[in-house]
């Protein structure tokens, strides 16, 4: 290997292994990365052709009908509707409150360690645990029943810690300058929270709560044993109803009902990841704007 | 109350009592309810998943049988069997394969999009991994089904594609979101002044990483591996549909296997309450719980060693 020059310097044999190195490792982990993200692309890609040619105006309109296999997917629309204004009716303030604690009140404590390591494993505990926890909690011991009632509060608990998270994220991102000019004018510290720190943090909490929708319409397990139903071709009248679900109809149309023709279950995923990645999409878009208009 | 200093009264704001004064109070104890729910609802769920399904695992669960013998025969007449041995092999062997292929390729990643990648690069991929976690995972299951299923059976000659190299890989790609996440936040708290004495000394860009930021990083990048062996060892829907679904001690990758989420999920609808069977769902469900919750502990306390020895 001949020894290159480099404005004056000499590079040694050594530092050309290193440069070729480190140009090696770059293309590799780029490598990884698309490797990573390329099934997202290819799975939509597969997702949108096998799924088209079931959507159409009734496939969004109609009851399921003879045996699901064929008809649409409205009560499931319907109900998944109902379980995630029900959910965010419930986890929004409770998270709302427990980040507002966390990022204005709480000094760094046992408590706060303990909060925070509770709030981790309640979005690491598995699925089917919160489930279990739905069943045994509000289904028998609060005696909701299998419910719509039942079936949202489980994925409330559930979906907390995302509204917590980001809450609390965007609580932190208010410059402290803007509470202390508030405090110095004489305002309690709940004063300030609402005048001053939750205005400016209002669309980044947003954000989060959009996400945690998005995270509600997609669980699956946590309401299978709690309010949602396999076939029910009939609106929920009430929160103590069972309805169907997107996420749980696609569980059944893929799974429970024979002969069910291919493109049939491929709306209905085609349907939900839409949803879902929409949801997400304006989440994330949302978050971007912000950051653009922030003046501070 | 107000006191009288020189002429001049003056009021003491601690002592003021007034509507403002009582609508803090009322807002600091609405929001520290709202604080602590998060613990109440932890230990909410351990005693109501408890209250079913510890007294079973105590005092009528073989402790010896249950995780030694494969034999999961919950409804078999007169004496059902509970070894969970096979759907511990099950959790195991899915989870297992899905570490092995998603920790490197989650490391790699998190290390491109945290060392290398810059502006809009940096942004477009980062959006990707979180698009990639928005994946419900019922969806991925109906992939496993669907996609994964034939592929596999075309590509290998074998009879049955629903086998853990399926669960695996479904489970891999689920569990790399939050490890690739959890990673680059690992390798981004490491001070950037580590970085520039690197670089002062002529390191490349590669060396700096290898010698300095992953060492610096190591602790986080174990919490990133533990939370991703979390979230594939508790992930139900994808497993159920993707893993065959059979009770059998797998010998490779091409056999299908049951998981204990998977196994709660399809039997706990069949179940009289109150039964042997509803009750010893419960108790998969305890050690599903603790299980977690020892994971996410110590994940938790790495990151924090990891801080703290940096401050």
């Amino acid at each position: 290997m001949s020894a290159q020059d480099f404005g004056g310097f000499q590079a040694q044999p050594l530092d050309l292994q290193n440069q070729k190195n480190q140009r090696l490792f770059r293309i590799l982990f780029l490598l990884m990365t698309v490797i990573l993200i390329l099934p997202v692309v290819i799975i939509l890609m597969l997702l949108v052709s096998k799924g088209a040619p079931a959507l159409s105006w009734a496939f969004f309109t109609e009851n399921p009908v003879n045996g699901m296999t064929e008809g649409g997917i409205f009560p499931a629309l319907v109900g998944t509707l109902w379980i995630v204004a029900v959910a965010l009716i419930a986890s929004v303030p409770l998270g709302v409150a427990a980040a507002i604690y966390l990022s204005e009140y709480a000094s760094d404590n046992a408590l706060t360690r303990a909060i925070n390591l509770a709030i981790i494993n309640l979005a690491g505990v598995p699925s089917i645990v919160h489930a279990l926890f739905g069943v045994g909690a509000f289904v028998l011991f609060f005696g909701f029943g299998t419910s719509i009632l039942a079936a949202s509060l489980t994925l409330a608990v559930m979906t907390l810690p995302v509204v917590i998270v980001s809450t609390r994220e965007s609580l932190q991102a208010v410059p402290q300058a803007f509470r202390e000019a508030c405090w110095s004018l004489g305002a309690t510290r709940w004063q300030t929270i609402r005048k001053v720190v939750l205005p400016n943090s209002i669309s980044g909490i947003l954000t989060g709560v959009i996400l945690e929708v998005s995270r509600t319409v997609g669980e699956t397990a946590p309401i299978m044993f709690t309010g949602a139903a396999f076939f029910l071709p009939f609106l929920p009248q009430g929160v103590l109803d069972q309805t169907m679900a997107m996420s749980l109809h696609l569980f059944v149309v893929s799974t429970q009902v024979p002969n069910v023709p291919e493109e049939l279950p491929f709306g209905v995923a085609l349907v939900l990841i839409g949803m879902v990645l929409v949801l997400n999409s304006v989440s994330i878009a949302f978050r971007m704007y912000l950051r653009g208009q922030k003046k501070w | 109350m107000s006191d009288k200093v020189g002429g001049v009264v003056r009021h003491s704001v601690e002592d003021k009592i007034d509507a403002a004064w009582i609508w803090d109070r009322i807002a600091r104890a609405l929001v520290f309810v709202g604080g602590i729910s998060a613990i109440l609802f932890i230990i909410a769920i351990f005693i109501f998943v408890a209250q079913q399904g510890l007294g079973f695992a105590l005092f009528e669960l073989d402790a010896a049988t249950f995780f030694t013998s494969p034999a999961w025969r919950p409804t078999s007449e007169p004496e059902p069997q509970f070894g969970a041995l096979a759907l511990i092999a099950g959790t195991a062997s899915v989870t297992g394969f899905a570490m092995l292929v998603a920790v490197p390729f989650s490391l790699g990643a998190a290390i491109y999009i945290g060392e290398f990648a810059t502006g809009r690069t940096r942004e477009v991929l980062k959006v990707l991994v979180e698009l990639l976690a928005a994946i419900p995972s019922v969806v991925w299951g109906f992939i496993g089904l669907t996609i994964m299923n034939p592929l596999i059976i075309d590509l290998f000659d074998v009879p049955v594609g629903l086998t853990i190299l399926n669960a695996g890989l479904i489970l891999g790609l689920m569990a790399a979101p939050i490890m690739t996440t959890i990673a680059e936040d690992a390798l981004k708290a490491v001070p950037e002044g580590y970085r520039e004495a690197a670089e002062a000394m002529g390191a490349t860009r590669w060396q700096v990483i290898r010698q300095v930021v992953l060492p610096s990083a190591k602790n986080g990048l174990v919490a990133a591996i533990l939370l991703g062996v979390g979230r594939g060892f508790g992930e139900t829907m994808a497993v159920l549909m993707a893993s065959g679904h059979s009770v059998n001690l797998p010998t490779s990758p091409f056999d299908s296997v049951r998981a204990l989420t998977a196994t709660i999920a399809a039997e706990l609808g069949e179940t009289a309450r109150g039964s042997e069977h509803y009750q010893v769902l419960f108790s998969l469900g305890i050690l599903l719980f603790l299980v977690t919750f020892v994971i996410n502990l110590l994940a938790d306390i790495l990151v924090r060693k990891g801080k703290g020895r940096r401050a």
